[in-house]
């Protein structure tokens, strides 16, 4: 009899959690009644409300198991989980999950599916093929096909793809570089960390492709010094990587030689930021660089460098394998293909949702969050990490689109939406707004550095009711030179939050008493 | 006498050293300090950077500058266990201004500060750590811990030693 294969996230929402304990009392438990498993640690289905989330294959099929704790254990074995037995925990069938079977998961699909350190595993899912087919069509094949998708980058500014990786192609050097950026410093975003722990190789096969494509040899991960496990998988997956030639040189055969370095930042949320990300990995302070020249053109050392998020790389090895127009054929406008969601906040059902553009906030937050978790009315959502606009609860019908975003003041960034409920103070939220912004500024540019500190003082200020108009008038001043004056999104951007609560909730800032 | 580094460090400077072009050995310097933080307790001292600095043939400057930009570093003595509670948006929202108040009485401390008996330094946390499902959440000595209630931290914190 072959070992009934029991799945147990290793990730590290799911880990703390508690999936760590469960894997040992399930492994103890089979043990005790004398049956064999074999135990698989996946990576996270994105359905972060029900970790620790189990698995056992049955007759072919997965079936689930939510929020287990080690304490259900032996009653789930009791009432044959290695069958699929019937338990208060049992979900049914991981593929009619409705979280998850609702998704388009282009990007992430092979997250919690595979065991992401099994390069057999990777390879019966597609592991690698795009690579190989990268290698018999040659890197223009690979460009056209990036192009062709529409793909824009994924860690905030939604570039063209495509337009990046044929200028580093196109500028000639003896070497070039591909700088993953790894360090997710939005609020309310994961899907990197989950990409990462849940599918390692791919992204070793998205960084090996955009080398290949451009003519580059060496890459780097900048990854968050802040996902320890993340790194512990990482590591392990280049290791089998290189053990299997699948970097390092000449890979399988093809000529080509390539080879990754994974980099720890050490707690600066400017470095995520492309050209401070570069100095940083430079071993200099992440102060952000003046551009030109472009990293496309003068990177890291000075050489070519194509700066990619993990989700805009990880998006490409589909790209190649079901074609540029498969993926254009997704989404809406300019915004083609899909975006990995999260959902965090005030929510009932957090966790990573994988969709085309063009779905609602509201769809996302209704249909998937099951609202917010304290079930009180939405009053705002932030989109977009600490640069974004707080968008009002009468907008939730805007589509997700890059340019209908624009539109209505905001931005979609990488994705992250943080929901509020109507107790939240929003005056507080634009304070949080500025003081980040001052704590976080590279401090090169003195809109940023200092105009944040003046922000937080007037917002404080308007908030113990000094004053009202003229403070008022003075912070839609402050957003115009910040605006206007910083070197790069993060004083440029800082404004967008504010601005959007004095446009929506003004009130807020009215609640207190004031001399108005 | 001058500070010397460890076998460990210099390993990991080495290994860092080869991973980036030739003369390029900057490159490693956020690594060395993470190694010696590491076996240092959760902080570098000044003797520790003039070395990696004399070591890696740098400025000192150069080496000061990074330890004082990053948050991760830290430049004076701290407590052994480093607890960094989340206070962004997500946690904010689920009660994690409750639970650094909570945890700040009970060691006596503020954000920032270490317990007089070397046990817990609070670390002040500005990003989000990515678990927002999970918030209110903390992290200790590199392990994280989810959807906290003020019996849970004071379970943690008072199972460090
Ligand atoms: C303050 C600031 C922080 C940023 N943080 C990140 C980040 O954590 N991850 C990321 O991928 N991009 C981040 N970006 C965007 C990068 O500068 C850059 O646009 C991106 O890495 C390019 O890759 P993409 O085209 O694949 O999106 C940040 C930008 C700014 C201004
Ligand atoms: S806007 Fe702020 S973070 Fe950006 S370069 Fe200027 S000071 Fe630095
Ligand atoms: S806000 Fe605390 S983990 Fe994201």
């Amino acid at each position: 009899m072959t070992a009934t294969k029991v799945y147990v996230p290793r990730e590290t929402s799911a880990v703390s959690v508690g999936a760590d304990e469960v894997a040992v009392a399930i492994a103890r438990e089979a043990k005790q009644s004398g049956t064999s498993i074999e135990l698989i640690r996946n990576g996270s289905w994105g359905a972060t409300w029900l970790e620790p989330l189990v698995e056992v294959e049955v007759d072919g099929a997965r079936i689930a198991y939510g929020n287990v704790s080690e304490e259900d254990v032996p009653a789930m074995f009791a009432a044959g989980l290695l069958e699929g037995g019937e338990h208060k925990r049992r979900l049914g069938p991981i593929m009619e999950v409705g979280y998850l079977i609702r998704q388009d998961r282009w990007t992430c699909w092979r997250c919690g599916l595979i065991d992401p350190l099994s390069l057999q595993d990777f390879r019966l899912h597609q592991g690698f093929n795009a690579l190989e087919k990268a290698f018999a069509e040659g890197p223009d094949a690979v460009l056209d096909s990036v192009t062709e998708s529409g793909l824009r980058g994924r860690g905030g500014a939604g570039f063209p793809t495509g337009i990046k990786w044929r200028t580093v192609a196109e500028t000639d050097a003896d070497q070039k570089y591909i700088a993953c950026n790894a360090d997710e410093g939005d609020s309310g975003t994961f899907s990197d960390r989950m990409l990462m722990e849940g599918d390692p190789l791919g992204l070793i096969e998205s960084m090996a492709i955009a080398g290949y494509a451009v003519g580059a040899s060496k890459g780097y991960i900048y990854l968050r010094s802040e996902y320890p496990l993340t790194y512990a998988i990482l590591t392990r997956a280049l290791e089998t990587a290189r053990d299997s030639g699948w970097l390092g040189d000449n890979i399988q055969g093809s000529g080509f030689d390539f080879d990754i370095e994974l980099h720890l930042g050490a707690g600066s949320y400017v470095c995520g930021e492309e050209t401070a990300m570069l100095e940083s990995l430079e071993g200099k302070k992440g102060i952000v660089r003046y551009k030109p020249p472009l990293p496309a053109h003068e990177g890291l050392f000075g050489k070519p460098t194509v700066v990619n998020n993990v989700i805009t790389l990880a998006s490409v090895p589909n790209i190649v394998n079901l074609g540029g127009e498969r993926y254009a054929g997704m989404g809406v406008n300019r915004s083609k293909g899909t975006l990995a969601f999260q959902l965090a906040g005030n929510i009932k059902r957090g966790g990573l949702v994988e969709k085309s553009f063009g779905v609602t906030l509201r769809e996302l937050i209704d249909d998937w969050g099951g609202g917010t978790a304290s079930g009180r009315p939405v009053k705002a959502v932030q989109v977009g990490g600490p640069l974004g606009a707080y968008i009002p609860a009468a907008q939730l019908d805007t589509p997700l689109d890059y340019e209908a975003f624009v539109d209505i003041g905001a931005m979609i960034g990488h994705g992250g939406i943080v929901v509020f409920d109507d107790t939240a103070d929003m005056a507080q939220q634009a304070r949080f707004a500025m003081e980040f912004c001052a704590i976080e500024s590279c401090g090169k540019c003195t809109p940023c550095r200092i105009g944040s500190t003046r922000g937080v003082e007037v917002i404080d200020r308007m908030i113990a009711g000094e004053k009202r108009e003229e403070n008022y008038d003075l912070l839609v001043e402050l957003c115009d030179t910040m605006e206007d004056a910083s070197l790069c999104a993060m004083g440029g951007m800082t404004p967008y939050p504010v601005r959007s609560v004095l446009k929506h909730f003004a009130e807020d800032f009215a609640s207190s008493g004031g001399d108005r | 006498m001058s500070y010397v580094l460890s076998g460990h460090v210099r390993d990991e400077i080495e290994h860092w050293k080869a991973r980036f072009p030739e003369g390029r050995q900057r490159s490693a310097v956020i690594s060395a300090l993470h190694a010696i933080q590491h076996e240092n307790h959760g902080y570098v001292t000044a003797e520790q950077m003039n070395a990696v600095a004399e070591y890696l043939d740098l400025p000192t400057i150069q080496v000061y500058e990074v330890a004082t930009f990053y948050s991760m570093f830290q430049t004076e003595e701290v407590g052994r266990h480093n607890v960094a509670i989340c206070t962004n948006i997500s946690c904010m929202l689920r009660g994690a201004d409750d639970i650094v108040e909570h945890v700040e009485s009970k060691l006596g401390i503020t954000t920032g500060e270490s317990t007089g008996d070397g046990r817990i330094y609070l670390k002040k946390e500005e990003e989000c750590l990515a678990a927002c499902c999970g918030a209110p959440m903390m992290m200790v000595d590199h392990k994280y811990h989810e959807n906290l209630t003020t019996d849970q931290v004071d379970e943690i914190l008072d199972g460090l030693d």
